[in-house]
Parts: C-alpha cells; structure tokens; sequence
C-alpha cells in the first residue's frame, strides 16, 4: 500500500483472521499488491502523428484505411497492430495473457472482435464510451492483484471516419463543426498489466504501478448537444475526482498531475470551476489528453481529440514516458465517456456520461 | 442574452434535478465559444454568390446556344449538380462548406452534396442495403416533406380556386 493511502480502509472478517479490505470508502479500491504495467503500445493515425506528441508514438499509420476495404476494418487492423507491438515490447506471446480487456465505440465493438479474434486471447468486452481504456485497466488491474490473472492486456481503439459515419455525418457532408465539437482520434493504445515487475526494464527505471482506482457513477446533467461532449462529461469527471479525493482523504496536490480524457478546452474549465466550488483547486495539476494530443490552432480540431483511441495513446506514448522519466511521481488517470448512441439522441435524450479513474504511481 | 447568469455554485447547491439541468445548460450556453455571425453571412453571401453567379453564367450560356429559357435552366441545374456532386467525391465540398457554411448548403449544389456523400460513404455496405437504403439519409427529410407540402399547397389551391377567390 501507498503510504499516505491508509485513510478510509475499511475492517472485513475473512473467517478466523481479521485483514485488511482493499475497499476504500465509497467507490474505491486501494490495492494491496499493486499490479505494473510492464508495456504499452501506441499506434496513431497521420492527422495524430502530426500533432504535438507524434514522435512519441510506436507507429503511425499514414493511410486512413491501413491497406483495408472499409473504415471499420481499418480500426480493428489499428487494434491488431497495437496487441501485437505491446506483446512485441513485453517480450511476450499471446498465450502469455490471461485476458485481455477491450473496447471500442463502433456498435456491438466490432473493431475489438475483428481486430483480436486471431490473437486467442480469452476476452472481456467493455464499453464505456470514451472511458473503456480506464474501464479496462481497472477491470484488468483487479483481477491480477486479486489473483485471477498473472498478466493481462487492456486494449481501446478509436478511428475519426468510422466514428463521424456512426455518430454524426458522411465525412464529405458539408457541414460546419462548432467549436465545442471535438476531433475523433485514430488510433489504438494497449497496455499489459501484470503481477510481476517488468523484467525488460532499464536499471534505474522506475516501476509503473496501478494502486488504486475510482469507478464512476452516470452522471446526467441535462446536455443534449452531441456537439459538445466536453461539457456533457465533465460533470462526470468531476464526480469521480471529487470522490476520489474524498474516499482517501487527499488533497489535489498529492497527485503531480490530474489527467482527464477527452475534455477539450470546453470540458476542461467546466470541471476546474466545478472542483473549485467544492474547495478543490486543482489548476496546478489538470492536464486533457485531448488538449495534449493536438495543436488546436495548426490541426483545427476545435475542442480538442476525443475517443477511445484518444486517451489510451496518449497514455501509452506520453503519461508512461513522464512516469518512467521520474518527471510525474503519482497520476490519477481520468479517462471520460460519453455513453449516447444514435437512437438516444434521435428521441432527445440527455447524454449520460462516466468517468473512471486509475491511480498510477512510479516507484 | 439575460441578465441573470448562472454561477458554477448555483449549479452545485441546486438540490432539484431539473432545475440544476435547466441551470448547467445555460451555464454551459454562456461559457461554450461560438462562430461569428457576422463573420459566417459574410462568408455564406461570398461562397453562395459565386454559386449562383456561376449559375447565371450558365444560363446565359445555355440561353444563347437554345434560345428556350426553360432549357437552359434545366441544363444550369445539371451542371451544378454534377458540379458539386464531383467536388464531393474528391473531397473538396466539405472544405468549401466548412467555410461557406450556408451559403453551400442553400443553393441546389448543398442538396447534391447531401445526397453524393452518403453514396460514397455507404459504398462499402452494398449496392441495396448501402448506397439503396442510406443513400437518402440527409436529403431524405427534405424530399419527404417538400413532397408533403406541395401538396398541402395544392389542396389549398384547389380549394381556393373552387371557391373563387384565386
């Protein structure tokens, strides 16, 4: 256990011995074991490769159909690709994982099943919108540390076409995109969570650890603008922040950075000033993959990246690299979603919207 | 705008759900950036101008070579059609509306468009269940209700002719 994370542990009865839970107050787990992530993959479309974190990723894939027929197939060969690069960097093959976690926003997760099906992998599809990969981390993280798996892939995808045609319009409708609509990104990010440290590791390297989590609840308030996810989430976010400030009993600055998933500039502030209100200033640490993962001005992405594919590269490519390089010690990973479909929005619904948080620490 | 603006803690203190919704939406409303106006008529009146100037252009064109007005506007329309319906298959229609906005929209250029891109977008889907069953997917509603109203229209005509008054 992290030091300062002993706060609201609760007391349980297993038979004769009484230990320690890994429940912490209302939504959380702090983990007795943390599970590592000994590898992450990331494999970016050309627009992402562009952008300000290009270098960092594994491949980046210039051709918008990746060599296949159709949008959709083009994102599960983006998943394939990162599966087998992660397994590749872990020094691993596929019958050396256990599960794997994965998710994508076309209907029924197409681009998971097409894109892992050779793999052989046992799986568990997840969907949670723009959140899966924290959805899957924390699904895969559990069940490592509870000793159900030694190693196990949590794996999301995201492609900008496929989800233009599923969401909103065909690509060549002309339309104008508001400023608060954001940028779907291509790609997809894999990491593998295991039970043992990374044995690829440089001396002097850090171990990434996963020690907790914060599962989010749905959180509804009321925004039926498809146009404008950032502000649909990040009351969301906000929730699940909030809580997990509240389940351990710490302040905003016992993590270095706060990171969110795909807010854009919108969603960003919204959740400042949300936190702000509930005395939780957290300025200093916030940071959107989806701020991070484009240059508004050059690339006119408007809100920012968005997607599965957004959060779960940008963690692989670049979080992991400041944990790695000692320059963040401990992050809580944010990831958000927005949990509409087409039919929800054609009979006016609200969008729901979730928000699940890792806590990831270099030690 | 109103006068009354809502702050982050009216939002968070409002115990009432529909309330705090209602509150949260015009919160959002003020701090969600918008497009210029002015700025997008402007742009709207320069792009669908030179649609229909290039229009008149053919016209004329048509006029000289026919003689037959009637002609010549149906040849207009085809050309535009075909215009934008190339545009959109190579993939510079949605650039020219993303700074046009309406202005590409309006003329009969925007409804090809609406009817060419979901033709190239659903290509992959099939000949029948693809391009036959989505290709109307944006245009569908106008043909739909244009249809309806003309006929609305014509029920009132004729109801106004038999009694005298047209």
């Amino acid at each position: 256990m992290a030091e300062n994370l002993s706060g609201n542990m609760q007391e349980a009865n297993t038979g004769n011995e009484t230990s320690v839970s890994k429940i912490v107050g209302k939504q959380s787990v702090a983990f007795r074991k943390p599970p590592y992530i000994i590898a992450a993959s990331s494999i970016a479309g050309k627009k992402e490769g562009e952008g300000p974190l290009g270098t960092l990723f594994d491949q980046i894939v210039e051709d918008p159909m990746v060599g296949k027929e159709n949008w959709e197939a083009a994102e599960s060969e983006l998943m394939k690709m990162a599966a087998q690069k992660v397994l590749t960097k872990a020094g691993l093959k596929n019958t050396d994982i256990r599960y794997l976690i994965g998710g994508d926003l076309l209907g029924q997760l197409i681009a998971t099943s097409f894109g892992i099906a050779e793999l052989g992998i046992p799986v568990f599809g997840v969907f949670g919108a723009c959140s899966t990969m924290g959805e899957a981390m924390i699904i895969g993280s559990t069940l490592v540390e509870g000793g159900y798996a030694n190693k196990v892939m949590a794996i999301t995808s995201s492609h900008f076409a496929g989800a233009e045609k599923q969401f909103r319009f065909p690509l060549d409708y002309g339309n104008q995109r508001p400023y608060s609509a954001s940028w779907t990104v291509t790609g997809s990010g894999a990491v593998i969570i295991s039970n043992q440290k990374d044995p690829n590791k440089n001396t002097g390297e850090p171990d990434i650890v996963i020690t907790g989590f914060t599962t989010g609840k749905i959180v509804d308030y009321g925004i039926k603008d498809s146009m404008n996810m950032g502000a649909a989430m990040a009351p969301a976010a906000f929730d699940t922040i909030k809580q997990n400030f509240e389940d351990f009993g710490i302040k905003p600055d016992y993590y270095d950075k706060i990171i969110t998933g795909d807010l854009g500039y919108v969603g960003k502030n919204i959740l400042i000033e949300l936190l702000k209100e509930v005395g939780y200033d957290i300025t200093n640490q916030h940071m959107d993959c989806g701020m991070e993962i484009f240059d508004q001005e050059s690339q006119d992405t408007h809100a920012g990246g968005s997607g599965c594919g957004c959060s779960a590269i940008t963690f692989a490519a670049y979080i992991l690299k400041q944990l790695r390089e000692r320059n963040w010690r401990r992050i809580l990973f944010i990831p958000t979603g927005a949990l509409l479909s087409q039919v929800s929005f054609n009979e006016g619904n609200t969008i729901p919207c979730i928000a699940h948080a890792v806590m990831v620490e270099a030690r | 705008m109103e006068k009354e603006k809502n702050t982050v803690s009216d939002i968070i203190r409002e115990t009432n759900k529909t309330i705090r919704d209602e509150k949260y939406n015009q919160y959002v409303k003020q701090v969600t950036p918008t497009f210029s106006t002015v700025k997008n008529c402007v742009a709207a009146y320069i792009v669908g101008g030179f649609i229909c100037v290039i229009g008149q252009g053919l016209t004329n064109f048509f006029l000289k070579r026919s003689g037959d007005i009637e002609l010549a506007k149906a040849y207009t329309t085809i050309c535009l059609v075909f215009l934008s319906v190339f545009l959109t298959g190579v993939g510079l229609y949605q650039k020219l509306a993303k700074f046009g906005g309406a202005g590409t929209l309006v003329p009969i250029t925007g409804f090809a468009n609406s009817v060419a891109a979901p033709a190239v977008e659903y290509k992959k889907e099939g000949q029948v269940f693809g391009i036959g069953c989505k290709v109307f997917t944006i245009a569908g509603p106008v043909i739909l209700y244009g249809i309806f109203s003309s006929w609305v229209l014509g029920l009132i005509y004729y109801i106004l002719k038999q009694v005298g008054v047209v």
